[in-house]
């Protein structure tokens, strides 16, 4: 019996330690983010965070949201399949967060939406721009584009300035994003009289895709449409150069890398993609996005990513101050309901199916930099 | 011409599987068990030259071809040191042991390598640009176009074969190796310094796996610590495609698949079974030759 008496105040003093560290979160609100901070798209996690990062140091500096402060909690998902819903779950039961943001890669954020949906927390994208992820729910934002739109772009731009009569398209199956955004460009560039070439497939991952070129080179298309992400595509762009070929390669935003041009180096010269905003742009919320994030990370150059990692904490915030409270509805009838918002990455709405509608932008890789090319509005 | 661009393709990919499935033929020979950290040895291969590289560079110049082979040269040599240390740690500890704890060892060792590996502070997960060590030329034949890195890499596995060849029949080691490999305490018995003949192949296959990361890296220049998985897997079905402990059957296993893969990568509609037919291949294999391609079932192997 006596034994039982002694364990009673050690009970008490954990319970009160549990409740103690909930109630200690009252003065701040916590917001989870899952990114990719290590893995094979490392560079895109750590760019989306740094700016969600700034985003939030920012908020914090001007006095936080509701009288309190943003606690920022993080989750790696290394890149990987299977890990996001990890990341999320725990965010979301054990440290009680009332928004997340991330992922940049469209497969990833489509593994943590629907958790997200059944928890009516709101989850914000930065920059998913696969079609189906918006549709998993109404709890489900993003504050990019989506992929019919930038397909449809990319159409226009192989027929408008490549003038391309005959376009090859090389998808990597394991990938959401590059599958739809083959899609929608296939549609759309059919349906304004472009011919589709030879279609075929890689790996995300793969190392040697010369058989592939093999066939697209003797098909002899004017370009090539390879909507990848950066590693393979700088892998691609070498291999096909070994093979003599010539002709412009033209990608969507998962190109958006410096380890494009590190790993591509001179064999990434001339090819063209498309993406969110350039760093080049005049707007009085760019350049001191810039400044700020070069003050803090030292001296680094921000990218895309980083732009719209900013922007999913900015939208957030806004969208917190407005309802008043964070309980999730009202947190989500609050972000549904942003308008002309100025963001970093330029002026954005969210319609109604939840996606930001906003101008891209075409980067050409000129003497071994992204060079702006041109904007196309929506 | 296509079919001949893409045989040309196809050999520059599967002399590196070759040349990575002759190690895990030539260990299985003499230990009778498959070391899948073989692959992380390649991947440690490629990083070692991709940091010693530069250091040679100051010395020799860039691009030169003597400061080249000293990258290969002592790749290898720290790879040879590495596989050599994974047999003493690993494996030597479990040799009476059933080959199973062993099998489970060795995968245990390579997600240890891997994930070790992917640290920031040590390699970082995030690909690493390979630098050039030698000049880069294309040879055109009409519209047939032969790159200079997979000629090196065909001669390299040629000439690296007939080493290993020479080394395994004609020498007092490779004698001993192959009696190791017929039967280990027999070879005890008759004077055979057993320990040391299983270092020496550990040590010689983990040099090959480096040059094949080499290779690999020159091939695909951006390198990161799960590179070595998906080529190691290849070697493996290459290795049981040509016959298990089969130096030449690996060599053969390693240039089918990889024509096979290439191939079937220039179908459209077939380009995304790559995997598919490399993995089918295995199970055809073992249902209706299981010796493999140029193995005979019960024979001595090396």
């Amino acid at each position: 019996m006596k034994s039982k008496f002694l364990l009673l105040p050690v009970v008490a003093a954990i319970a009160t330690a549990v409740i103690g560290c909930k109630s200690g979160g009252g003065d701040t609100i916590k917001v989870g983010e899952f990114a990719s901070l290590t893995g094979k798209e490392a560079t895109f996690g750590t760019s989306s965070h740094e700016g969600t990062l700034l985003a939030v140091e920012q908020i914090n500096a001007a006095g936080g949201v509701l009288g309190k402060k943003i606690e920022l909690l993080t989750e790696d998902d290394q890149t990987k399949a299977g890990e996001p819903a990890n990341a999320v779950n725990k965010l979301i039961s054990k440290d009680g967060v009332i928004a997340i943001l991330g992922e940049v890669a469209s497969s990833r954020s489509l593994e943590a939406a629907p958790i997200c949906q059944q928890n009516k927390i709101p989850m914000i994208s930065p920059a998913s721009t696969n079609p189906t992820l918006t549709k998993e729910g109404d709890y489900v934002f993003r504050v990019c584009f989506n992929d019919n739109f930038q397909g449809g772009a990319l159409a226009n731009f192989a027929s408008g300035t490549l003038k391309a009569k005959k376009v090859a398209i090389f998808t990597d199956v394991k990938s959401d994003y590059s599958k739809g955004l083959a899609k929608s460009f296939k549609e759309k560039y059919a349906t304004s009289g472009g011919q589709i070439g030879v279609e075929l497939d890689f790996n995300g991952g793969d190392k040697d895709f010369k058989g592939q070129l093999t066939t697209i080179k003797n098909d002899a298309p004017d370009a090539i449409f390879l909507p990848g992400y950066y590693n393979d595509v700088a892998l691609i762009c070498i291999q096909a150069k070994q093979l003599g070929m010539n002709i412009p390669i033209f990608g969507g935003d998962g190109w958006e890398s410096e380890s494009l041009l590190t790993i591509g180096k001179e064999a990434m010269e001339g090819h063209y993609f498309s993406t969110h905003c350039s760093i080049e742009q005049p707007t009085p919320e760019m350049t001191s996005f810039v400044d700020a994030y070069k003050k803090r990370f030292n001296g680094k150059t921000p990218d895309a990513m980083a732009v719209l990692g900013y922007d999913s904490a900015l939208v957030l915030a806004d969208a917190i101050k407005r309802a008043g409270k964070t309980d999730g509805p009202a947190l989500r009838d609050a972000i549904a309901a942003t308008k002309d918002f100025s963001g970093a990455s330029g002026k954005f709405s969210l319609n109604a199916d939840r996606d930001a509608v906003k101008a891209l932008v075409f980067i050409q890789i000129k003497g071994g930099k992204f060079t702006y090319n041109a904007t196309v509005n929506p | 011409m296509d079919w001949l661009q893409q045989i040309i393709n196809g050999l520059g990919l599967g002399a590196i599987y070759a040349l990575i499935a002759l190690g895990y033929t030539m260990v299985y020979g003499v230990l009778r068990f498959i070391n899948f950290a073989h692959s992380d040895v390649l991947m440690l291969g490629a990083f070692s030259s991709f940091y010693i590289a530069p250091k040679i560079e100051k010395v020799m110049g860039s691009q030169s071809l003597l400061g080249c082979i000293l990258v290969f040269i002592l790749a290898a040599a720290i790879c040879a040191c590495l596989g050599m240390l994974i047999e003493r740690l690993a494996y030597r500890p479990l040799r009476n042991r059933p080959k199973l704890t062993v099998l489970i060892t060795a995968i245990g060792v390579s997600l240890l390598i891997e994930f070790t590996c992917q640290n920031e502070n040590v390699f970082g997960a995030s690909p690493q640009p390979f630098p050039k060590l030698l000049p880069e030329k294309s040879i055109h034949f009409g519209n047939v176009i032969l790159s200079s890195n997979d000629l090196l890499t065909v001669t390299v596995t040629i000439v690296l074969l007939a080493a290993m060849w020479l080394i395994v029949q004609k020498t007092r080691i490779g004698t001993a190796m192959r009696a190791v490999s017929y039967n280990q305490q027999a070879a005890l018995l008759m004077g055979v310094p057993v320990n040391r003949i299983i270092s020496f192949t550990f040590g010689l296959g983990s040099a090959l796996a480096a040059v094949a990361g080499i290779l690999y890296a020159i091939k695909a220049p951006g390198i990161e610590p799960l590179m070595g998985v998906q080529p190691g897997l290849r070697a493996f079905v290459a290795a049981v495609l040509g016959g298990i402990g089969n130096l030449p059957g690996a060599v053969l296993g390693g240039v089918l698949l990889g024509l096979l893969e290439t191939i079937a990568g220039g179908i459209p509609g077939l380009s995304n079974y790559r995997d598919a037919i490399a993995f089918g291949i295995l199970i055809l294999i073992l249902i209706l030759k299981p010796a493999g391609l140029l193995g005979r079932s019960s024979v001595e192997k090396v």
